[in-house]
């Protein structure tokens, strides 16, 4: 029944890419389909899984036990304070969108450019932009203090006759941040619609093909529908391109416009960019390779994808280092006293001066690992590399965000800014909803595309079929 | 491999499904992609109109061989960027200069270049939204319950098989002319799909 597409296994042929890195074994529709659907419609629920949702949960627990004490004391729990204004909520707001935007890059992005190894990894890391996005969008309506008033970010005539000020980032930040998780949202969604028919009409439990009957919207894979579902697809993917860069511009544009030392630049909005690929990027190898050896995914997220992930991870991580290098650079050759101090002195000899030297080893030093092919390819090494980078771009926003407010102009202003115990409780607490979220994403939803995985084997079939035709035409006439 | 299985609108539809005898349409079952192209090409060249292609995977080339041409969904997605990033804009202006005029950091009321990222969002936002519901409006969805899920077999249209279904509304339709035809087409199975 099984008609088993050769992708020429591990054969590696000449010259040039071999496209059965990313697709190992032989693969037909039927064994792409079997396997990313069994593991949510067959697969029992492992030891590990819930011993990882249960640490997941708990920390979920802290999380609402630290926010419903937020709501009834009041922001002075936190560490926050005059001059450190902004601390931890901001760090893990930008830390976690930027995680979020290695998601988009890698289903919209290169999907334009025509990668077809990001086939395998797409639905996951749209999946880690949802859940990042819905921890970043907490922070900012925690901070408010008054979060049951949020609703005045919004542009509506209220009963006082007030806009918000159009003029202003933070505004700016409002539509931005709240369009890209409706565009993720859609995105995702409208990816899963053939992979929800495909688990409608292979689930045996008359319930359960009823839960995946309805988001599925009675999808029955017509030639015409498919044709309209590929422009929407493709339109989504390139109208997500330009925001992605938008969003983490935006979120840069907070902090440039306001006058701090330290703040004030504008290698802002690329470097951020930069460093939101790198951060997500670290979070898709993170979650990627316990994934793939625990739900035996070995031949969909192949060792090649690893490689290529390891490769943006440099790429952006040299980029980022640039960013710190100009950022010291301008200090220097703008002769601005106070940037001057910030940058040349107060970040490196100055009260944090260890998180400053922890952040360039995290992400300038460790990430130079990944030239090597060696490291690349060892997958704990890669995995610990990923972990560390996740640990250096969170320091990189502390340093931006404290070090920069905590001294600005006059000395008599300066003041000393450490997270209270509430302020870890929250950001642990929000890794525990990140990780409860893809917990129960990777048993409930396929956490690969099925639709996108057929694709992939007929597109290699179809490659290694031109390859076999492709002989001289002297040949065939013998 | 799940023949004994209930189909979805077996499954869904058993206590209303009321088989009235009428028939759809034929449903050729192919278990090759190009297969189903190079089928859909030969009904049309037969002269058949209406039919569709079903398949696991966009099958490139189906679409067109069943004689499906406009495709409106980009035309769309462009009106709804274009209304988002204008109502962004408008939105932006009139409340800066008609209903609250307040000025910022010495700028004009309409000082339209801080107004640039709000519309490109609220843009990008109506297009993403014309995009699919664009797409799910032309197509007919949400629709649960469609005669084609009758067709023996056909819960593998979302797995590894391809189809045809030829509709029996195609004024060259005849119930076994047809079946014979699609039969000459290479077909694994043809069967009758009720409604």
């Amino acid at each position: 029944m099984a008609q088993v597409v050769s992708t020429h296994g591990h054969s590696h042929e000449g010259n040039g890419h071999s496209h059965s890195e990313i697709l190992g074994g032989h693969q037909s529709y039927t064994t792409v389909t079997d396997t990313i659907s069994d593991v949510v419609l067959k697969r029992p629920l492992g030891k590990a899984w819930l011993f990882g949702f249960a640490i997941a949960f708990a920390l979920l627990m802290m999380f609402l036990f630290a926010i419903t004490n937020l709501l009834v004391r009041g922001i002075g729990i936190w560490g926050v304070n005059i001059p450190v204004g902004w601390g931890f909520d901001i760090v893990n707001f930008v830390w976690w969108i930027g995680i979020g935007h290695a998601g988009t890059l890698i289903s919209a992005i290169l999907l334009l450019l025509k990668q077809d190894w990001r086939t395998s990894i797409n639905r996951f890391a749209e999946a880690m932009t949802l859940f990042a996005v819905a921890c970043a969008g907490l922070y900012p309506l925690m901070h408010m203090g008054r979060p049951w008033l949020f609703y005045w970010l919004a542009p509506m005539p209220n009963t006082m006759a007030l806009w918000p000020q159009f003029r202003s980032p933070l505004v700016f930040d409002v539509f931005a941040v709240s369009t890209y998780a409706t565009v993720s949202l859609l995105f995702w969604y409208v990816g899963l619609i053939p992979d929800l028919a495909t688990l409608r009409d292979r689930a045996t439990n008359p319930i359960v093909k009823k839960l995946y009957a309805i988001p599925a919207l009675g999808w029955r894979g017509s030639a015409i529908h498919w044709h309209r579902y590929r422009t929407a697809y493709l339109l989504l993917a390139g109208i997500a391109t330009p925001l992605v860069v938008s969003v983490h511009t935006i979120v840069a544009l907070d902090f440039t416009t306001g006058i701090i030392p330290g703040w004030h630049t504008t290698v802002f909005p690329p470097y951020f960019v930069a460093g939101a690929i790198f951060s997500g990027f670290a979070m898709v190898a993170t979650l990627a390779i316990p994934l793939r050896s625990y739900f035996g995914l070995k031949d969909y997220i192949t060792d090649k994808h690893l490689d290529n992930m390891a490769k943006v991870m440099l790429v952006t991580g040299l980029i980022v280092t640039y960013g710190y290098m100009i950022e010291g650079f301008m200090a220097w050759y703008g002769a601005n006293t106070y940037e001057r101090y910030q940058m040349l002195v107060d970040r490196p000899f100055g009260a944090y001066k260890h998180d400053w030297w922890l952040l360039i080893l995290c992400n300038c030093v460790m990430t130079q690992l990944l030239w090597f092919k060696s490291i690349r390819n060892n997958v704990i090494l890669l995995w610990l590399i990923s972990i560390v980078i996740n640990v250096g771009m969170w320091l990189e926003r502390y340093v931006i965000v404290v070090l920069s407010l905590h001294s600005d102009f006059l000395p008599s202003s300066w003041g000393m800014y450490h997270g209270t115990v509430w302020d870890y409780m929250t950001f642990y607490g929000s890794i525990g909803l990140f990780m409860t979220l893809m917990f129960l994403f990777v048993r409930v939803l396929p956490a690969i595309s099925i639709a996108e995985m057929r694709e992939l084997v007929h597109e290699l079939h179809e490659r290694d079929e031109a390859k076999t035709h492709a002989t001289p035409p002297a040949a065939r006439t013998v | 491999m799940s023949d004994t299985a209930p189909t979805f609108a077996e499954s869904v539809h058993t206590p209303s499904r009321v088989s009235t005898g009428e028939v759809y349409g034929l449903m050729a079952e192919f278990i090759e992609p190009d297969h189903v192209v190079r089928a859909a090409r030969r009904a049309y060249r037969a002269g058949f109109r209406k039919m569709d292609g079903y398949s696991p995977l966009p099958v490139v080339g189906l679409a067109e061989a069943i004689g499906f041409k406009k495709n409106r969904v980009a035309t769309i997605v462009l009106l709804g960027g274009v209304t988002g990033a204008c109502s962004g804009m408008f939105m932006q202006w009139f409340a800066s200069t008609v209903h609250y005029p307040l000025i910022i950091a010495g700028r004009p009321y309409a000082s339209w270049p801080s107004f640039v990222p709000i519309t490109f969002e609220l843009g990008i936002l109506f297009a993403a939204f014309s995009a699919v519901f664009g797409m799910l409006a032309l197509n007919g969805l949400p629709r649960l319950y469609h005669p084609v899920f009758n067709a023996p077999g056909f819960d593998l249209a979302s797995q590894d098989r391809f189809f045809l279904c030829i509709e029996a509304t195609d004024p060259k339709f005849h119930l076994t002319q047809t079946r014979e035809f699609l039969e000459s087409l290479g077909a694994r199975t043809v069967s009758v799909v009720e409604h």
